[in-house]
């Protein structure tokens, strides 16, 4: 056997990687639904706590600011860790599934949250004078002056923010979460071949480089002339 | 007749500086007021405690027979009654034009889409510029922008218009546009305050002009006897000061 034979063999063998596509194909599908659930509550949550902080009450502020700080200082394998075997002991034990997306969620939120804010608070005072000087309220003018223009400027890290951490998904593999690396690596160690994860990784590029064009196109999109 | 706007006993604190010192100021309906005074001298301050962008520390404030400082008074129906033009233009840049003036129109006037498009359409017109209704403000000269934001506000049909140095980030040949569409509003009897360097302006269109400092209002007259004839040495210098730029 030539080395390059022997090199294809062990990374791309054809026979194992039929044998576990379907595995990873089904590891792909866990992927997907945990990284839509993800960037659903994340970025949903993280818009909410950025309207709730624009209010300006002081108490629920510092909140928001400390657990924000909290979840974006721990690295996210550590807050899933922390809630798969942390919060059976508090009475609650949530499956691989929940635990990630809880984890993911919890950190993408920080990081939203964190980018909705400066984005709203970029946004010219002037433009909150004008809106108010015409009788719109509070509500109206956070809804249809800041932050159409607030979301504009947070594409660009909000997109970047949301790759990253749905990326994370692979890190449900220390809770035995089925997902693609969870799939590729039990399937490298059952057929003592790596070609699962060449699989695991070709599954990786096909999900998320879409997204990452897509993110540059909207980045694009949405920049307008000032 | 009661006067449409009536401030009194005006205090302005902004921690430890005491931005407004007791300042009384009656505006008649129809009445064009200058209000003039070195930087800093709180004139910007009054203007926007007159529709309570900034609170009042203290005083009183009556417009249009509505008590702006009770907690009882809905103070975003009382805006629509005053309009404000802003040094910055301040309009959103992510409308057209005629977004920026239905925006209100839609949202606090309760119009719908067609009835606020079609008033829209007539403030612009009202301030020539009808055929920039579907310009972004970044198409738009500074000129052309703080004529939107006029429209703006008179779109509202407020009764009283606030103007804080509308012209003053203005290039020069870009603020007779705006002095125009001012001067056709005085004409339609509209009650102008208006903050302005202007002096030409002042002296051509003002019925009164209001010299402030350090807060409070020195001395006050028709523009011909505070620009030639000024009765205190404040005013006089301040005068002095701005002809001979």
């Amino acid at each position: 056997m030539s080395r390059w034979d022997r090199f294809l063999d062990t990374f791309f063998n054809a026979k194992v990687m039929a044998k576990y596509l379907p595995d990873i194909l089904s590891g792909a599908v866990l992927t997907i639904e945990l990284a839509l659930a993800v960037v659903v509550a994340g970025l949903l949550v993280g818009l909410i706590l950025a309207l709730v902080r624009s209010l300006g009450i002081k108490p629920i502020n510092w909140l928001i600011i400390f657990v924000v700080d909290v979840f974006r200082s721990l690295p996210p394998l550590v807050v899933i860790v922390l809630v798969y075997f942390g919060l059976p002991s508090a009475g609650f034990s949530p499956s691989a599934f929940v635990s990630t997306w809880m984890s993911l969620a919890l950190v993408l939120m920080a990081f939203a949250e964190e980018i909705f804010w400066a984005g709203i608070t970029s946004t010219p005072k002037g433009q909150w004078e004008a809106s108010r000087s015409t009788g719109l309220s509070f509500a109206q003018t956070l809804l249809y002056v800041i932050l159409p223009q607030a979301l504009r400027i947070t594409i660009a890290p909000l997109t970047n923010r949301t790759i990253a951490i749905t990326k994370g998904t692979a890190l449900g593999t220390v809770v035995a979460l089925h997902e693609i690396l969870g799939m590729a690596s039990s399937a490298v160690s059952n057929s003592y071949n790596p070609s699962p994860l060449m699989m695991g990784a070709a599954a990786y590029l096909v999900l998320f480089l879409p997204v990452v064009v897509a993110a540059r196109w909207i980045e694009t999109r949405f920049a307008w002339k000032r | 007749m009661p006067p449409i706007v009536s401030a009194k006993a005006i205090h302005k604190h902004f921690g430890t500086l005491h931005v407004l010192k007791g300042v009384d100021l009656d505006v008649a309906e129809r009445e064009l007021v200058f209000v003039i005074g070195p930087s800093g001298s709180g004139k910007s301050t009054l203007l926007r405690c007159l529709n309570r962008l900034e609170e009042p520390s203290s005083g009183s404030i009556t417009v249009d027979g509505i008590d702006m400082l009770s907690p009882r008074t809905d103070i975003n129906h009382a805006r629509q009654r005053i309009g404000m033009v802003f040094q910055s233009f301040n309009l959103y840049p992510h409308m057209t034009a005629l977004g920026n003036v239905t925006l209100a129109l839609r949202k606090v006037a309760g119009k719908s889409r067609a009835e606020a498009d079609s008033l829209g359409r007539a403030a612009l017109e009202r301030v020539g510029l009808a055929d920039r209704a579907h310009h972004r403000p970044a198409e738009l000269s500074g000129g052309q922008q703080q004529r939107v934001a006029i429209a703006r506000s008179i779109a509202l049909e407020p009764r009283v218009m606030l103007f804080d140095e509308p012209t003053s980030a203005l290039d020069p040949e870009l603020v007779g546009s705006v002095l125009a569409v001012m001067r056709g509003l005085r004409e339609s009897g509209m009650t102008m305050i208006v903050v302005s360097h202007e002096m030409g302006f002042a002296r051509a269109a003002a019925d009164r002009v209001v010299f402030m400092d350090e807060g409070q209002i020195v001395e006050q007259g028709p523009p011909a006897q505070i620009f030639e004839n000024p009765g205190h040495a404040r005013t006089r210098a301040f005068i002095g000061q701005i002809q001979r730029h």
